[in-house]
């Protein structure tokens, strides 16, 4: 198990979602929403700057910094997040976070999560809870 | 006080919405995982699904004609709000077990919440859905609980 300490950051990841990602992503949901697709709807109708990343498509690009730094140590617990302020296509935005805290009698980890855009903004803020116990499968 | 949630609206919670069951498959976990740019094999082989799988698979499948006209389908269980504009909410899910190629799972969504808050700008009402998947032997999956916010 790595030693973890209150403060580490969590490994960042840049993303460039582009027209065919968010395409797949809502025809994998069925999501239908022009907002996502039709660009004149989007700008003339609804008055964004561009096509409107997922919601969701941020707070899973969440899951994976979270997922991807546990590795096969532990277990993913909780994560919540919200969308506060909208990406577009065209963005280049960055996932990341750090450790907050630390409780050893469970080996559980609270960890503050984030989606900031390239003016350095965090436009999704999250938080997840990790474990390190073995047999922690069952729900506590 | 409330001067906005009539009791016709607030009898709305604690209703649910049909249990939907959901047939994960390979095929749909692989798009899914490449959709989202997950990197880890067992997403892209499709063996186990990503955290955030369910929400594809429990995403409402809709005709054509019921959407409106911005593409939204309608959430039958959420009433008709005074308040219209749907504001960024919040989503937290709890796991408590994996979700693998092959299992079936049984979604049951619950409008737990409706209430009003006097906002900077006005009122504004919260609502909350929980939705709980289960195994098809009734052991919990996962909980998902989402707030929106309308203005």
């Amino acid at each position: 198990m790595k030693t973890i300490t209150a403060g580490d950051p969590l490994p960042e990841r840049e993303f460039k979602p582009d027209n065919v990602q968010l395409f797949f992503y809502n025809a994998a949901l069925w999501n239908a929403h022009r907002i996502h697709f039709d660009y004149p709807y989007a700008t003339e109708a609804e008055g964004y700057p561009g096509l409107v990343i997922a919601g969701p498509l941020m707070g899973d690009w969440l899951a994976q910094c979270v997922i991807e730094w546990l590795g096969d140590d532990g277990r993913l617990v909780s994560i919540e997040y919200s969308n506060r302020k909208a990406a577009f296509i065209g963005e280049v935005l960055r996932t990341g976070g750090r450790v907050l805290s630390i409780e050893p009698e469970t080996d559980t980890v609270q960890l503050e999560l984030f989606v900031k855009n390239a003016a350095d903004e965090v436009i999704t803020p999250g938080a997840a809870t990790v474990t390190f116990a073995a047999n922690s499968s069952d729900s506590a | 006080m409330s001067s906005l949630l009539t009791a016709d609206l607030l009898a709305h919670i604690g209703r649910s919405a049909p249990p939907e069951t959901g047939l994960v498959t390979r095929r749909d976990i692989r798009k899914y995982s490449i959709a989202t740019g997950q990197r880890l094999q067992k997403y892209l082989t499709g063996d186990e699904a990503p955290p955030m799988f369910h929400i594809a698979l429990f995403w409402d499948v809709v005709e054509l004609d019921q959407l409106t006209p911005d593409g939204v389908s309608i959430d039958s269980l959420v009433p008709n709000f005074p308040l219209e504009r749907a504001m960024a909410g919040g989503l937290k899910i709890e796991y408590h077990q994996p979700i693998l190629a092959g299992d079936v799972l049984v979604a049951t969504r619950t409008l737990t919440k409706i209430f009003e808050k006097q906002g900077s700008q006005g009122p504004l009402i919260f609502y909350e859905i929980v939705m709980k998947v289960e195994s098809e032997s009734g052991s919990p999956v996962l909980t998902e609980t989402t707030t929106r916010i309308m203005r």
